[in-house]
């Protein structure tokens, strides 16, 4: 029951994407229609999963192990732990959001857009399941292709640059992380057990490899997701590839893409390279921490809202990176539900924008101003997803950013509280940043008279804005519900990298 | 006399069809290029069938001349495949250009002869008619438009270099000869194995001479500056077939001469180096390829270099040998003759006259004029850049893997580079192409029979992308 879920998650965005090339693409109604059910159906599909997913295991669940290419021991090897699982129901949820927040804006090839957003969650929901690094790998590049379409079909004025640079910076990356799949695999084969790329093989056979090796292949893996994050400097190819992205781009970029990088973290470099892990907690965390004060900062200059959001992202990956090489129980936990609050609050802050924008076609602050006398009911949303943002408490982002920072306060492997310290700024800065360009969008007069009339949300906004609405103050309220899910997967991880450094669980 | 009639049958079905029937029905049927068509067609399509029904049939023949079976059967029926790809594309190609003659078919079916003896070559001398055999042919072939200046300039200039080249090889073979007593390939592993080489000094500098002459044909560095301008103003047909068969044919005979000469366990203090050596071209080829082809404004040009480039890679291969190193390069040449031969027949279809609508500016937004044209271009732009889940990603997988295996990471990192690199210009056709506005008049485009290679060639790309063990299986099968 699990698996076939499992397994309708994965596949119901491919047939859905193929089934969309056979609609004529003058009917633009029935491929909005289409786009929007199949992803509606999958979220559906991803929820089947829950009620037989096992909370009180680490292991791995909805197991399926198929030969795919025997020769290289390349296989179909799928499951899901409690990481995945929570991302997996993020990337499902927010599709349907995405698809909706692009019935308006996208007016041209509609067929092809709508085709290529289907086979970009076809994409990130493989990586998400993949339990096998050539698989991995496949699903990983294969999200290369839609999305460079989409920013440069789709995109604003730059879109050209955008989608090249997006494309090229994450391609370097991840060419790095080949050479290293295919090293690991001949190091498998090197102690016997074959040419592999089974991540579960793989798993016991990683914190074999000798340190001078291990933190070369640590390092392959880590550049390639820390790109993606993106990691201070790495981080350059985001703001461009948002700002040109289309709203619905923008909005899976921020929630989904960038998780891929995380995810890979915890995935790949915490459970394959316990040591380098511990080894290099230090240099990547001070890296994440510049990202968190860099990237606030950086967001308090930018007169371009979109941009603004961009850059909070850099800083609130900051937390998640400094969360998952505190390397204790707490920080990864804190990662994982701020990966998912992150997917949240700020796909709801583009999505904000994007409404601004439909009104407008511009995004600089200063084009706006009182606002919430035009459009109350945008402004009371806008203000719940800006506040999510900050980490107010009761809504989700607090909890993530606590936790995160409480792990890098108590972790062993980084021995310091100047991290924590200096990351808590970034929360600061937060405040001020969101609260700032609020003001100004939507507070003070109103006398820009091309904003006197602007239409407050209709109908199909309010479908894209609620439902986020209604996690957003759920998982703020009552995190429990969703980190129960992830808890013990978190903590196998934790636990193999403390075995192999010999730290004892300090709680 | 030792002649395996059977196990010889591809070889000798196409040597009859060419040299008896064909002749023949060209001597009496004049004019007559529909006919040409299908019986040219019709003979690569039995001669690929016998290669596939005689594939396990292994062995020697005439003397120790060729081999049977095995690898080279499978090369057999790429070449085959390849030929007739070509000619479906080439039928309407060369009706719109005016110049459909039967002697096009004769000298492509002639070439396909020249491609299978290299492939099945056992000894030098066998390998030197094939390749002189496919050469002749090809030159012919680039300069195929009479009437068009760059094509008859290509023509010669191919000519005169191969000609060239065709020295190094001859006076290579005659060094291995002297200084090994055999032109037999299973012999000279022998004497090479046994350490009975006469002149190990000598034997040295065949080699290297035999390696030039055959990096002359597959276009690597440092002897690739033919490449650009042949592919450039023979017809376009003919440079997909040159980069993809002719390159193809090139490997099929590098592999077992490589193999020949340097057997593994083989002991041999100067010839050691020659692996680092063919490394250090490979890395070159690759990445002067890429790096060339940014620069390209002509489309042909840009697949000219992303040929040579494509060239180094399939190099990594010869580099580690053994049966890994074998397979990697016959499976990247399969999948590299798909792609390449989709990209030029796309740009063949497209251009205008010979010289027009070439230029990469033309394709500005070629999706809103031909959406399926541009759809299938900027899917063999990705397997050529080796984007998952199209073939030439596993192709260069298994490339990679086999230079890991046997220590040359560094060569793997080198190649991941330069695939970096051709990533930006496939891509930049791609941005021309679906992010740029359209310019210029409506474009019409009638694939007719060129649509089967495009069907062919994609789903190929498709399918080994996805099921590579398809072809792996195949491999270890025959």
């Amino acid at each position: 029951m699990g698996t076939s879920a499992l397994l309708l998650t994965l596949f119901i965005p491919l047939v859905g994407s193929l089934a969309l090339l056979f609609i004529n693409s003058d009917e633009k109604k029935a491929l909005k229609i289409t786009a929007l059910v199949v992803s509606i159906l999958t979220f559906i599909a991803a929820l089947g999963m829950l009620p037989n997913f096992d909370r009180s295991t680490a292991a791995m669940q909805f197991s399926i192990s198929q030969q795919w290419i025997p020769a290289l021991d390349a296989g179909f090897r799928i499951g899901i732990d409690g990481t995945s699982l929570l991302l997996l129901l993020l990337t499902t949820f927010m599709m349907p959001i995405a698809i909706l927040a692009s019935w308006g804006p996208i007016n041209k090839h509609e067929k092809l857009y709508y085709s290529l957003l289907l086979l970009l969650q076809f994409g990130m929901t493989g990586v998400f399941i993949a339990l096998d690094t050539f698989l991995f790998y496949v699903f990983w590049e294969l999200i290369l292709i839609p999305m460079y379409f989409i920013i440069g079909v789709w995109g604003g004025k730059d879109k050209i640059y955008a989608a090249i640079k997006f494309f090229l910076y994450t391609l370097v990356g991840s060419l790095l992380m080949l050479v290293a799949i295919i090293w690991l695999g001949f190091f498998a084969q090197g102690l016997g057990a074959g040419f592999t790329t089974d991540l579960m093989k793989l798993k016991l056979i990683g914190p074999q490899i000798p340190l001078e090796y291990q933190i070369w292949l640590f390092l392959a893996f880590a550049l390639s997701f820390m790109i993606k994050v993106p990691l201070f400097p790495l981080h350059t190819w985001l703001p461009d590839a948002h700002v040109q992205a289309p709203t619905a781009g923008s909005v899976i970029l921020a929630a989904v893409l960038l998780k891929l990088g995380t995810y890979g973290l915890i995935r790949f470099n915490l459970e394959l390279f316990p040591q380098s892990s511990a080894e290099l907690a230090g240099p990547i965390s001070i890296l994440a921490v510049i990202g968190i004060v860099y990237g606030a900062l950086v967001a308090m200059v930018q007169t371009d809202i979109k941009k603004l959001v961009a850059y909070s992202s850099v800083s609130h990956l900051g937390f998640v990176v400094l969360g998952i090489f505190s390397l204790t129980v707490e920080g990864v936990q804190g990662a994982v539900i701020q990966m998912v609050n992150h997917g949240l609050s700020t796909g709801m802050l583009f999505l904000c924008v994007g409404v601004l924008y439909d009104r407008r076609h511009t995004r600089e602050i200063s084009e706006y101003g009182g606002i919430t006398k035009v459009m109350p009911h945008f402004a009371v949303l806008f203000a719940i997803a800006m506040f999510a943002s900050v980490g107010l408490p009761g809504l989700n982002g607090f909890i993530g950013e606590y936790l995160t920072l409480v792990g890098a306060f108590t972790s062993p492997f980084l021995n310091s509280w100047a991290y924590a310290i200096v990351a808590s700024t970034g929360v600061i800065f937060a405040a001020c940043y969101l609260l700032w360009m609020f003001q100004r969008v939507m507070f003070g007069a109103n006398d820009n008279p091309a904003n006197h009339h602007l239409r407050d949300l209709n109908k199909i906004e309010y479908w894209q804005l609620v439902p986020i609405v209604i996690f957003i103050v759920w998982i703020g309220v009552q995190p429990r519900v969703f980190m129960d899910l992830s808890e013990k997967s978190v903590r196998a991880v934790v636990e193999s990298v403390e075995n192999v450094k010999g730290f004892s669980r300090t709680k | 006399m030792n002649i395996d009639i059977f196990g010889s049958l591809p070889l000798i079905v196409i040597w009859l069809a060419l040299g008896a029937v064909g002749i023949v029905i060209q001597a009496f049927v004049r004019e007559n290029t529909r006919l040409v068509f299908g019986y040219y067609v019709g003979t690569l399509a039995v001669t690929a069938l016998l290669a596939i029904v005689t594939a396990g049939h292994k062995g020697y023949a005439f003397e120790g001349m060729i081999t049977l079976g095995g690898y080279a059967n499978y090369f057999d029926v790429l070449f085959c495949v390849t030929g007739m790809l070509t000619m479906f594309a080439a039928r309407p190609y060369l009706q719109r250009e005016n110049v459909e003659l039967d002697e096009f078919y004769t000298l492509l079916v002639s070439s396909v002869a020249g491609m299978m003896l290299m492939a099945h070559a056992n000894s030098l001398i066998t390998l030197f008619i094939g390749i002189e055999l496919m050469s002749l042919s090809f030159y012919v072939l680039t300069g195929f438009m009479r009437t068009n200046i760059r094509s008859v300039e290509a023509a010669l200039k191919y000519f005169l270099l191969g000609a060239f080249s065709t020295g190094f090889l001859v006076y290579g073979m005659a060094l291995v000869y002297g200084s090994t007593n055999s032109l037999q390939y299973d012999v000279i592993s022998k004497v090479v194995l046994g350490g009975g080489v006469f002149f190990p000094a000598l034997f040295v500098v065949g080699v290297t001479l035999l390696t030039v002459g055959l990096s002359f044909k597959i276009a690597a560095f440092p002897f690739h500056q033919w490449a650009p301008d042949v592919y450039e103003g023979a017809p376009t047909v003919v440079s997909a077939y040159m980069s993809t068969a002719g390159k193809a044919a090139a490997f099929s005979a590098f592999i077992p001469v490589f193999a020949a000469l340097m057997p593994s366990g083989a002991v041999n203090g100067a010839l050691s180096n020659l692996p680092l050596m063919v490394a250090i071209i490979a890395a070159i080829t690759m990445l002067l390829g890429n790096i060339t082809a940014i620069a390209q404004s002509n489309v042909k040009r840009m697949l000219a270099y992303s040929s040579i480039a494509h060239a180094g890679y399939m190099l990594i291969g010869i580099v580690t040998g053994g049966i890994a190193g074998q397979d990697a390069i016959v499976y990247y040449a399969t999948v590299y003759t798909f792609m390449q031969m989709g990209a030029f027949v796309i740009v063949g279809l497209l251009e205008r006259n010979n010289e027009h609508f070439l230029d990469m500016k033309d394709y500005a937004g070629l999706h809103h004029k031909q959406p399926v044209l541009a759809a299938l271009m900027a899917m063999f732009m990705f397997a050529l850049a080796g984007i998952p889940p199209f073939a030439g990603f596993f192709g260069k997988y298994l490339l990679f893997m086999t230079a890991i295996e046997s220590g040359y990471t560094w060569l793997a990192i080198v190649g991941v580079v330069s695939s970096v690199i051709s990533a930006y210009f496939y891509l930049g056709l791609i941005v021309r192409m679906y992010f740029q506005d359209p310019s210029g008049e409506p474009l019409t485009a009638r694939p007719g029979l060129a649509g089967i290679t495009l069907i062919v060639s994609s789903a190929a790309i498709i399918l080994l992308g996805v099921f590579p063990q398809v072809l792996l299986n195949i491999f270890h099968s025959w």
